[in-house]
């Protein structure tokens, strides 16, 4: 199964990528070539199977809702592109 | 003596004796790496003075009689595990200056346990790979063959320990990425029942079938290592509180009776090497003489598990790495004025091209009109895949079949096309699948000198089992005194 360069351009935009032309050319192939492997799936009957997210050997894990320590602000802002001791920094959104 | 042949369990006594420190056992291990990592290229950061001062406290701690039951042993782990004030890259540019505040759980309990880290391991970026080839910083190369890539994505991770640059090391498991590179290197590694190592401070890849595991030269070292770093953390609401059995201790009750289910459709899977085959048949019948019993067993559905794979980890990818957005940590395209094109340049620009290869099938997989033709039908041939195990263990106590349908394969060999390189995971993908642990270990060398590993899985839970079969296969075949180089 094919995949459009529009479709590339449309999935690129919802992961927020940029990705250069060539590249956009590149990918529809090689996606294409996987998505066409993955189409082997439809060979198997699943009507009546439930899916599995996770392996699926647990419980539920509770824990009671209690405060508990955290990272100081410092420690938590260290590794940030930019921010100013209180804050990350962005570029302005409105 | 060569302090860097030492198994952990040989150093381990040896310096309970005292008759060789921590400090002399952690420098030994510095100097080599520093002649032999420049033509091998498995550590991304040496933490030589760090070493050296945690082998001092393990020296004082040795002979207060306060040991730990891991103190002194120098090791290294993979990248992508956060290390306090250590910079964690996961083999990527947009990580490239991260130093996280915190330790991993399967780190802090190395450290707890007393253990010397050297430093951190290359990888593929964000353990996407089977090569190391994608990692963002440098070439790893594989100790039998520097033409060769050591498998991947732990390739740093098993490289370093055939190399004997340190005595054991930690990788991560998605798809195969410790048990793969284990089998091209020569070493053994083990890939943990989902659950029974905490994820905490693992940079997450797919976070339904990533598990942390040990790698070492022998089975009891990686037993050891288990032992160190298993069992619940509050932190990871997914790790289980199942008890944590002595692993290494157990490896004395031998094999006798044990069934090894052998599921026919290896057989014909596609781009086996016969060489490989041939290594995994006469080691199911060494195991046979030492008293398992093999049993032909059926997993019908393992010839979708590559396609099964290829949609949900690339789904899960594409969700947890949506956090990389130049925000709270790692790096951001500069001067963009504006918050959308400030993500996408970021992302575009500091992510390498299987990453971004991923992202993309993963969204396209959970975008609008695709989502249940892709990730729903992979989830229910999932569901497939995990009662097809649980069909074959009942008619048996551990699986056996090859780690990989080839020995470890040139560099830049399979770059060019990325679902070839995603066939190499074929036998390893189900055990991820269905959470079920497996280990690989040496079996065999082919006719070009390359390390074959055999693969054994086990039941949930039961790591026990596989790492007993693997001990025995390790007795018989003798093949760790190999070295190579």
């Amino acid at each position: 199964m094919g995949v459009s360069k529009e479709e590339i351009l449309h999935v690129v935009a919802l992961a927020r990528l940029e990705i250069g032309e060539q590249e956009i050319d590149a990918f529809a192939g090689q996606i294409g070539e996987i998505l066409s492997y993955i189409d082997r799936l439809r060979e198997v009957d699943t009507s009546g199977v439930a899916g599995t997210a996770y392996a699926g050997f647990l419980q539920n894990a509770f824990r009671e809702d209690e405060e508990r320590s955290h990272l100081p602000r410092q420690e938590a802002l260290a590794n940030a592109p930019e921010a100013d001791g209180e804050s990350f920094l962005v570029p302005r959104v409105i | 003596m060569e302090l860097h042949e030492l198994t952990i369990a040989e150093a381990r006594r040896l310096l309970a004796k005292r008759e060789i420190s921590a400090r002399e056992l952690t420098a030994a291990h510095l100097s080599r790496i520093e002649a032999l990592d420049p033509g091998i290229g498995a550590f991304l950061t040496v933490t030589a003075e760090e070493a050296l001062a945690a082998a001092d406290a393990s020296d004082q701690r040795l002979a207060a009689g306060r040991a730990g039951p891991l103190e002194g042993i120098p090791l290294a782990v993979k990248d992508v595990l956060c290390t306090r004030g250590v910079r964690t890259s996961c083999g990527s540019r947009i990580l490239e200056n991260f130093v996280p505040p915190y330790d991993a759980t399967a780190v802090a309990r190395l450290r707890q346990a007393g253990a010397v880290l050297l430093g951190k391991l290359n990888m593929d970026e964000f353990a996407m790979g089977s090569s190391t080839e994608n990692s963002a910083f440098r070439v790893t190369r594989n100790p039998w063959d520097p033409d060769r890539t050591p498998g991947g994505s732990s390739g740093g991770s098993a490289a370093a320990v055939a190399a004997r640059l340190c005595l054991g090391a930690l990788g991560s498991d998605t798809g195969g990425s410790i048990r793969q590179p284990a089998s091209h290197c020569g070493v053994v590694g083990l890939k943990p029942t989902y659950g029974r190592v905490s994820r905490y401070g693992l940079v997450a890849f797919a976070s339904s079938l990533d598990q942390v595991g040990p790698f070492g030269r022998r089975v009891e070292d990686a037993a050891l290592l288990l032992e160190a770093i298993a069992g619940h953390d509050p932190a990871d609401s997914t790790s289980a509180r199942e008890p944590v059995p002595a692993f290494a201790a157990g490896l004395e009750k031998g094999i006798q009776g044990l069934k090894i289910g052998i599921p026919a459709e290896y057989r014909a899977a596609e781009g086996l090497d016969p060489e490989v085959g041939r290594a995994v048949e006469e080691a199911v019948s060494d195991l046979a003489r030492r008293g398992a019993q093999p049993v032909e067993i059926s997993l019908p559905h393992m010839r979708y598990a590559v396609a099964v794979y290829y949609v949900i980890a690339p789904a899960e990818a594409s969700s947890n790495l949506a956090r990389y957005d130049g925000v709270k940590y790692g790096r951001r395209a500069q001067d963009e004025a504006e918050l959308l094109s400030m993500y996408r340049k970021t992302r575009g620009r500091h992510f390498g091209p299987e990453v971004r290869r991923r992202i993309v099938i993963g969204t396209y997989c959970l975008s609008a009109g695709y989502y249940d033709a892709y990730y729903g039908k992979a989830s229910q041939v999932r569901s497939l895949i995990v009662r097809d195990f649980a069909e074959a263990f009942r008619r048996c106590d551990a699986i056996a079949c090859p780690t990989a349908p080839t020995p470890a394969f040139r560099l830049g060999e399979k770059t060019a096309d990325p679902l070839t390189l995603y066939l190499a995971d074929i036998f390893t993908i189900p055990a991820n699948l269905a959470g079920i642990p497996a280990v690989s270990v040496p079996c065999a060398f082919s006719s070009a000198g390359l390390p074959i590993g055999l693969q054994l899985m086990g039941k949930a839970f039961d790591e026990e089992t596989i790492l007993r079969l693997a001990a025995a296969l390790e007795e018989e075949r003798g093949l760790f005194r190999r070295r190579p180089g």
